[in-house]
């Protein structure tokens, strides 16, 4: 059973996608490609194959505006996947990752304007001061459960603002730091900075989401699933859950760290203005996550996308009332939480887990799963 | 001798899962039914379909000679049925005493107050906490709570999933004891589900053997605890 | 001294604030299992709606009163339209989203429909404060509005608190908090109850929205948002458990907060700190908060 918002014991989150269509390998026996119906096998192929194909193609087809649209698109997937190994594959609910995402922001564009580095060469420094500061708050994280870490976390992102306005000096003394556009010039010749801003992000968003979904199939990642599911009984077959549960923090810090870091290259700056900023930028991430399928590898990618196609969509709707923009953009979230309760992905793996069925009852009669009476 | 309720031919399952295959099932006025059968064998089910918590979806279930069919739990229960799910359906965070006042939510009549004593008289454990978080209670003081909410509604037949789960020997044979003497004394009508052959058959009129959905047995309770094959067949022991 | 106990009064005077609206996310939280983000922007919304009937000419108890007759209404109807269908469905990160996305709608819809500028809301309450003591020239003063607000919240706890402990309502609507399944087989709507709790707490946001709104010199659609933190803060301290407990840790909250702001140097301009210390020292120290009752977990 897992832990609803007070701690106390519900049903596991069904949004977490329980990795249905592939058989478990047999323990000791890693396999790289589980065993998967054919058609599924084969349409995963092929719809991979198309995407990775159009992300490549893409910065070369759109225009500088839109490249830039899908490269917020890129480090809100990176800070998506990070909350969904905290969130969806751990089970400990955070509302303040936007914390992360601003100081990976800033570190990254003081670094910059300040003291000279490079951008390239901040984007390790966010990664790992993330990490440390994700550690050490998930150390008291520990004693915090459910519902009450989601408010903790909800502070740190109002808390942010606060921080970034005491403590950095920015432009007009106000908590805003402005790199140059030449700071983010192309290092490939042939490619324009937006396209070059676009392929470092992809690549890196890339790296992350590998390493994601091979933490997620090994025994860490178990282990994380453990915790999530059933933290008793995780601790009797010896999951550390401290560290199991500190560890996944002090990773998903990371993320949003490196999405902050990027988000400096994307978008030409790091402000802390708007005390709510940070605070949406949070829900953001959770939302990309949840639309997009919590506990699945592809899902924040998608749900990233999705988001910020609806953000720009409701924004250019209605001319003239941009005031109702947020209404529309609130009212879509509902609709799509309504249609696709388990997320895109969720959704397209119950059409291609119909799919076959459908085969498989052309050939020999199904196998009707008949639930435990116990339930 | 009337039937208090009658399954005809019914069919129900979950999702696209079709678990409960024509069962023709009766429990006569003031006796009791017991219905056995392994784990996966459709017992919940059965139950489940009775009360409307799932949806049926052939065939007829009537109490009292009026269809259930398509009336959801609540409405089940005001007629007069009461349901002691597995796992107890204990409301934890309230009191033993709130939780016994909740079984007689519905009622209408001043004699709440009077059952409540009969109750806890008839379960002492139940009456030395009256004010104790129910969740905090043992097991089997959670299923003779179960049992005495249950009974607070005054109902006509009286459903039960595996009662004896999770429970100590000793404890469930205090509690089928306690269902004997509903049935003699007060005529309770009660259906109740069981792997746990001995005990409920030695209280029950009628036992039926369900088997992947279907019934495959049924006989009196007398024969059934004595019918080895049987047993040994469908109960595997 | 003096500043002080001024200090502290100005604490009480945004700690009823905090209170109020932690109040509502209690009751829905201990009625549906929901934490509604929403709480606020439906409170907002109710608001505008209570000065646009004082407007039109009506006494500012009776534009109140139709307005949490409204909100009592248009709660049950988001659970039902929009709560339950979501929640049905599993994961209970659908029905934050949910909320979420209503936070963001009201709150533009509210800017839609009054417009933009900051208005003003009359007092229920006389005007005026009561001098508590003077010394060094200044004296303290308890605004008659802060401790209308104060009579205001007791006299809800002490109903609520009934409602909820000594009728038949109240049991069912704790049922169905419990153990929703286990009611339904009980004889208890447990859809009707849902809808119920939903109801109250909007009813108890618009109250409080109204009375906040008169509070200060002037209102905007940001009215809400602040406060929304420092009532989850107060709520969240409380440990989600105990209605009294969400008014008494609002006062907590607010008295900190005007503490810090006046005595902790340090803290200057990030005293949002000071909310989410206390959660975590009090969480550390005492799992369910302030005023929770353990729950003991069978495994």
């Amino acid at each position: 059973m897992t832990t609803d918002q007070t701690g106390a014991a519900v049903e596991p989150m069904m949004g977490a996608a329980p990795l249905e269509l592939e058989a478990e390998p047999e323990p000791g026996r890693q396999t790289l490609w589980p065993q998967i119906p054919r058609p599924v096998f084969i349409a995963r192929v092929i719809i991979g194959t198309a995407m990775a194909a159009a992300a490549l193609y893409a910065p070369f087809y759109f225009d500088p505006v839109y490249n830039r649209l899908l490269s917020q698109a890129i480090y809100l997937a990176i800070a998506a996947m990070g909350l969904n190994l905290l969130t969806g594959f751990n089970g400990q609910v955070s509302i303040g990752h936007g914390f992360f995402y601003g100081v990976g922001a800033f570190t990254s564009a003081i670094l910059i304007v300040d003291h000279g580095w490079t951008f390239e060469a901040t984007i390790p420094v966010a990664l790992v001061l993330n990490g440390v500061i994700g550690l050490l708050i998930g150390l008291p994280a520990l004693r915090v459960r459910g519902l009450y870490l989601a408010l903790v976390t909800l502070g740190l992102a109002v808390l942010f603002p606060q921080l970034a306005t005491k403590y950095v000096e920015g432009t007009g003394g106000v908590p805003l730091v402005r790199p140059r556009a030449r700071d983010f010039s192309s290092l490939i010749a042939g490619l324009d900075d937006d396209q070059w801003a676009y392929f470092l992000s992809l690549a890196i968003m890339a790296v992350l989401f590998v390493l994601a979904w091979n933490l997620v199939r090994g025994r860490i990642g178990r282990s994380m699933i453990a915790v999530r599911d059933q933290e008793i009984a995780a601790t009797t077959v010896g999951v550390n859950l401290a560290g199991t549960k500190v560890a996944t923090f002090a990773i998903s810090a990371a993320y949003a760290g490196v999405a902050g870091s990027l988000s400096v290259m994307v978008d030409h700056v790091a402000a802390a203005t708007n005390p709510v900023f940070y605070f949406q930028r949070s829900v953001e991430f959770l939302v990309a996550m949840a639309i997009g399928g919590a506990a699945t590898i592809m899902g924040p990618a998608v749900g990233a996308l999705a988001l910020v196609l609806l953000r720009r969509n409701t924004e250019d709707l209605i001319e003239g009332k941009e005031i109702l923009a947020p209404a529309l953009y609130g009212a879509a979230l509902i609709a799509i939480v309504f249609v696709l309760p388990e997320g895109l992905v969720g959704g397209v793996r119950r059409f291609l887990a119909w799919l076959g069925r459908r085969s498989s009852a052309k050939g020999r009669p199904p196998t009707h799963p008949i639930p435990d009476d116990s339930q | 001798m009337t039937h208090v309720l009658e399954l005809d031919s019914v069919d129900g399952g979950y999702g696209h899962a079709q678990v409960l295959h024509g069962i023709d099932l009766t429990v006569e006025e003031g006796h009791v039914a017991v219905v056995l059968g392994a784990n996966g064998a459709g017992k919940t089910t059965t139950l489940r379909a009775i009360c409307g918590v799932i949806r049926v979806r052939g065939g007829d279930i009537r109490f009292e000679g009026k269809s259930l069919v398509g009336k959801s739990p609540e409405e089940v229960s005001r007629l007069g049925i009461a349901h002691v799910p597995q796992g107890r359906g204990t409301f934890s965070e309230l009191t033993v005493d709130e939780n016994m006042r909740i079984g007689a939510i519905n009622r209408k009549d001043k004699e709440v107050a009077s059952d409540l004593e009969r109750w806890y008289a008839a379960f002492p454990r139940l009456g030395e906490r009256r004010k104790q978080e129910a969740g905090s209670m043992s097991g089997g003081e959670q299923q003779m709570l179960a049992l005495a909410r249950a009974m607070m509604a005054r109902p006509r037949l009286l459903l039960l999933d595996e009662p004896s789960l999770g429970l100590a020997p000793l404890v469930t044979r205090e509690l089928f004891a306690h269902l004997g003497d509903l049935n003699k004394e007060d005529g309770l009508s009660i259906l109740v589900v069981e792997q746990n052959a001995n005990l409920a058959l030695d209280i029950g009129h009628w036992g039926y053997v369900l088997e992947a959905g279907r019934i495959a047995v049924q006989n009196t309770a007398h024969k059934l605890h004595d019918d080895e094959a049987v047993r040994k067949a469908y109960l595997g022991f | 001294m003096q500043l002080f106990v001024e200090q502290v009064l100005n604490g009480i005077a945004n700690g009823v604030v905090y209170g109020s609206v932690a109040l509502a996310l209690v009751l829905i939280f201990r009625t549906t299992g929901v934490l509604n983000f929403a709480q606020g922007e439906m409170a907002l919304f109710a608001t505008f709606i209570s000065w646009k009937l004082t407007q039109q000419g009506l006494p500012v108890v009776g534009a109140i009163a139709i307005s949490m007759a409204i909100a009592f209404v248009s709660g049950a109807v988001i659970e039902r339209v929009l709560i339950r269908p979501v929640e049905s469905a599993r994961s209970p990160l659908n029905v934050v989203i949910v909320t979420l996305g209503l936070f963001l709608a009201l709150n533009s819809l509210v800017q839609l429909i009054f417009g933009t500028d900051p208005q003003f809301m009359p007092s229920a309450f006389p005007s005026g404060g009561i001098e508590l003591f003077t010394s060094n020239g200044r004296t303290a003063t308890l605004q008659k509005g802060t401790l209308g607000l104060v009579l205001v919240l007791i006299a809800e706890c002490l109903v609520l608190w009934f409602m909820l402990n000594r009728t038949k309502l109240g049991l069912k609507l704790r049922a169905v908090a419990a153990n929703p399944q286990s009611a339904r087989l009980h004889g208890i709507k447990a859809g009707s109850m849902l809808m119920l709790g939903w109801a109250l707490s909007a009813a108890i946001g618009a109250l409080a929205g109204s009375l906040v709104a008169a509070q200060r010199t002037g209102f905007d659609s940001n009215l809400m948002q602040t406060v929304l933190v420092y009532a989850l803060a107060a709520a969240a301290l409380g440990g989600f458990d105990s209605l009294w407990g969400a008014v008494i840790c609002g006062i907590i909250v607010g008295v900190a907060d005007a503490l810090t702001i006046q005595y902790i140097d340090p803290l200057n301009g990030i005293e949002v700190v000071l909310p989410l210390a206390l959660i975590l020292v009090v969480l550390v120290v005492s799992p369910h908060g302030l005023f929770g009752k353990r729950t003991v977990e069978r495994v």
